[in-house]
């Protein structure tokens, strides 16, 4: 707690504009490897944010970008130093700290916004208690007078009742409610720097745009600095007065915000906007990465009747409830309420939602891994609702599914060869030649080099590991794939990739796509239809351009208002 | 939570009536004579007169059919009555409640020292800044599991009561002849203790709100202790249940190898003259001790642990959706 420049005054009052509130230049951070070896993660960053400015620090995992922030906060992961480099914090050089007068800025001088609210937060102590913890480490206020401070600074942050609430413990808060805790942590102490790291990756749309809002407002009113780490372009553009774009380590673009969107000097920051899904405005047409809209190219693109005809897949007014446990207010959970909906061949078909929307018990039901409580499950013209045993099996052989995460849903002890060609050696097809063949077609189709079949999914990235998950539930030639949050576990620039492959593969093979998104930007890349649910209920459904241009309910137009880079662009085109 | 404890006494009752009727049919099938035993007093069963054997027999209900004698027996324990020694002819509640204070103030005193003792390795093998330091403590909680009770007790012996004759050998004297068994007994129950302790801390250290707390400015102390101990704490709890039972377990070796009286001692000689009521005895007093730990952990969880409801299980609330999920896959 010695020596501490920054006083108070300074810390409400505005500094000199020529004095940045941080100025970090040429940071260099390296990693030392268990062998030994160093890999260095961050070569020369130089970076300013000035008062009341907010900086967007872009770029793609690996790119450095939060190994930048945190060292701001002198916070590297076990492993990582600075190996070069200045930190200045308002003019104060910060270099040469001890780990003890670092426990001073920190929380002080310097706030973090972490990544994921729902394990940043100490499960085992209450809320106003963990606000309260930073007033009391800094001596700013005794233990009571905290509790009391600490209610004041939620509703700061914007939670409803915050003295209810700061009496609770975080798992009894939603994702949204536990960031504005941790929000009302990283300003407790008005800091005059504020990191966001990904504040809101982890949340839903709607809830991202809210926290992002009120954090907006907070720190212009207070002038406090704030630098915002996000892999997303459209979110650093909605929010930053400048971005700064990361490649490997390096700053390979720096500029205003909207210079840098309207205008991208370097090759790899054309190639993130062009990835970016909130900035792309229209669906993917086979043969070229992203044009305007013609359907024209599409094959055999039915007319309006579309999916209705003779749809490969029809939900017919399923209805799915849960039993809660004795104790609770209700008896049953009602997931999915009534909906209805066809899905075509070589369609897509997106359910769009937020966490709880009952949207993936519905691609449940769809799968028949669910039994619905009420309703008819229809495939390919036939009722399957009653399918069971045997029967049921031969049909799983027509929808396959594609997970969310291609770290979870692929066996790490089976090669690559093992995990494509198991559809096959479970229905019995063909001998073992005859699937090491076909294992070899379906490696190629989804356009991945043919060593990859010997090796394990450990081995390969999370773009690679979708594309053997995707060539997986192609390998039983199947009418229906549904996609569960095919993309949201991905980099920006991959998920491009990835959504261009399935775009491809369906007018190859005349796939029907069930799309799960939370992603409104996402699904306006490959839908054909949308459903948006809200609460286990289809609240608004038709043709993908319909949905996305004039919405007719509220909940749908939220959703579409908070897709993030949405802002940038309409300043964009309104300049 | 009235319902929860209820439902778990029940459960209690279960355990002891399963471990006592275990326990009864085993040491009926031991080929021995139970009147003999009683005739010879416990000593080297030498030649008796048959009838006189008959006679022993009917008087303790030993020519009964076994079922009858196991129901006896039953009735006999509800009432708190586990019979009479065969040898000295003591009740046996007697006997268990006799040894019972020596046994508990050595086994609660190697509590207290394995629950600090334990604590203060794991928060050392994590805490100092020191890589080495840190890696050298780490290698305690697996040496102290390893090192077997009655090599520790007999390590002891030899320097603290034969070369450096600081402490008594043997015996109960005084609170100064606990201080070695003590230790003997706490060493590898605090170890087992310290290894999941540390581990878990290990893993609690690494958690995304450890890191929020270092960015609060919170100190090398507050981090570690205010912020990862508490959780780490929680499965570590598991361990201390468990390590109750084995302090009784320990406790034979111990005061063995100290010459102590207690109920470890009582349970090898009863053992060893195949005392059926006595053993018996100690087989359901240990069964309570397990039910009633059992018991107490699991009430505390939900204090330690904000997450953890106690609820009462039915089959209605078991079939919430993923449960239902694999019933239908299947």
């Amino acid at each position: 707690m010695t020596g501490t420049p920054v006083t108070d005054a300074q810390a409400t009052d505005s500094p000199a504009p020529e004095a940045p509130v941080l100025e970090i230049s040429g940071l260099e951070v390296a990693y030392r490897a268990a062998d030994g070896s160093t890999r260095p993660a961050v070569r020369g960053v130089d970076l300013r944010v000035g008062a009341g400015e907010v900086v967007a620090l872009v770029g793609e995992s690996g790119s450095g970008k939060s190994t930048t922030a945190h060292a701001a906060l002198h916070l590297l992961p076990r492993g990582g130093t600075v190996t070069a480099g200045r930190l200045r914090l308002d003019g104060r050089d910060l270099s040469d700290l001890t780990a003890k007068e670092w426990q001073a800025v920190r929380g002080r001088h310097v706030g973090l916004v972490p990544q994921d609210p729902t394990v940043s937060l100490n499960p085992v102590v209450r809320v106003g208690d963990q606000v309260a913890e930073v007033l009391v480490i800094h001596g700013l206020a005794r233990r009571a007078d905290a509790r009391v401070r600490a209610v004041e600074l939620l509703r700061q942050a914007g939670v409803d009742d915050p003295a209810g609430r700061a009496r609770q413990y975080p798992h009894q808060l939603s994702g949204g409610l536990r960031q504005r805790v941790l929000i009302a942590i990283a300003i407790a102490a008005r800091p005059r720097l504020v990191v966001a790291d990904e504040p809101t990756s982890a949340l839903d749309v709607t809830v991202q745009r809210r926290i992002l809002d009120h954090l907006d407002s907070l720190v212009r009113e207070t002038g406090t600095a704030v630098l915002l780490i996000t892999h997303d372009l459209g979110v650093a553009a909605d929010r930053a007065d400048r971005i700064l774009v990361l490649q490997d380590g390096v700053i390979v673009e720096e500029g205003a915000a909207t210079r840098v969107l309207a205008d991208p000097q370097h090759p790899y920051t054309r190639r993130l906007i062009a990835a970016a899904p909130s900035l792309a405005s229209s669906r993917l047409v086979i043969g070229d990465d992203r044009g305007p809209t013609t359907d024209v190219e599409r094959p055999e693109a039915p007319s309006a009747a579309e999916g209705t005809a003779s749809p490969v897949l029809a939900l017919d007014r399923v209805r799915k409830e849960f039993a809660l446990p004795r104790g609770a207010e209700r008896r049953t959970l009602v997931a999915v309420d009534d909906v209805s909906l066809a899905v075509g061949r070589g369609r897509t078909y997106a359910l769009v939602g937020e966490s709880g929307s009952g949207k993936s018990t519905t691609a449940r039901l769809a799968l028949r891994l669910e039994h619905p409580t009420a309703g008819r499950v229809v495939f390919r013209g036939q009722d399957i609702t009653a399918a069971r045993g045997r029967e049921l099996r031969a049909l799983r052989r027509g929808f396959q599914v594609v997970y969310q995460s291609p770290y979870a849903s692929l066996d790490p002890r089976f090669t690559v060869e093992q995990i494509v060609a198991e559809p096959l050696r479970a229905y019995g097809v063909g001998d073992r030649a005859e699937r090491a063949d076909r294992a070899r077609a379906l490696i190629e189709d989804v356009a991945l080099p043919a060593d990859v079949l010997r090796r394990g999914p450990r081995e390969l990235s999370g773009g690679q590991r979708q594309r053997v998950a995707i060539a997986r539930a192609l390998a039983l030639q199947p009418d229906l794939v549904v996609l569960d949050e095919p993309v949201s576990a991905l980099d920006v620039s991959v998920q491009a990739q990835i959504l261009e492959l399935l775009v491809r593969l369906q007018a190859e093979h005349g796939l029907a796509y069930l799309f799960i998104s939370h992603d409104l930007a996402v699904v306006r890349q490959v839908a054909d239809q949308v459903g948006v649910m809200s609460r286990g209920r289809l609240v608004e459904s038709g043709a993908a351009e319909q949905i996305l241009l004039d919405p007719q309910e509220d909940y749908t137009r939220e959703l579409v208002a908070a897709i993030p880079g949405r802002r940038a662009v309409q300043r964009l085109e309104t300049a | 939570m009235t319902r929860y404890v209820l439902r778990r006494a029940g459960q209690g009752l279960f355990v002891l009536w399963a471990a006592f009727t275990v326990a009864f049919f085993v040491l009926y099938l031991l080929p021995s004579d139970p009147a003999a035993l009683v005739a010879s007093g416990g000593g080297e069963v030498s030649q008796v007169d048959p009838a006189q054997l008959a006679a022993l027999r009917a008087e303790y209900g030993l020519d009964r059919p076994i079922l009858v004698q196991y129901g006896d027996a039953l009735l006999g324990v509800l009432t708190g009555d586990f019979g009479d020694s065969y040898v000295s002819g003591a009740p046996a509640t007697t006997l268990v409640a006799q040894a019972l204070p020596e046994t508990l103030k050595l086994t609660g005193a190697a509590l207290a020292v394995a629950v600090a003792g334990g604590t203060a390795v794991a928060v050392a093998s994590v805490f100092p800044r020191a890589r080495f330091l840190r890696q050298a403590l780490a290698v305690l909680p697996p040496l102290g599991v390893a090192l077997p009770t009655f090599f520790v007790g007999l390590v002891l012996l030899q320097w603290f009561s034969f070369r450096v004759p600081v402490f008594p050998a043997i015996g109960n004297e005084g609170a100064i002849s606990l201080v070695l068994p003590t230790i003997t007994l706490a060493v590898p129950a605090g170890a087992q203790l310290a290894q999941v302790l540390s581990r878990s801390l290990r893993g609690t250290l690494g958690e995304p709100y450890v890191e929020t707390a270092w960015a609060k400015g919170a100190s090398r102390t507050r981090v570690h202790l205010a912020h990862a101990l508490r959780n780490a704490a929680i499965p570590a709890f598991t361990v201390l249940g468990v390590m109750v039972g084995g302090l009784l377990g320990g406790a034979v070796v111990t005061e063995t190898v100290f010459s102590r009286v207690g109920l470890g001692r009582l349970t090898v000689q009863s053992v060893n003259q195949q005392d059926a009521p006595v053993v018996l005895a100690i087989v359901a007093f240990s069964a309570l001790v397990f039910v009633v730990v059992t018991l107490v952990v699991d009430l505390v969880y939900p204090l330690l642990d904000p997450r953890i409801e106690l609820r009462t299980p039915r089959g209605a609330s078991r079939r919430a959706a993923p449960q239902r999920a694999t019933a239908v896959n299947a």
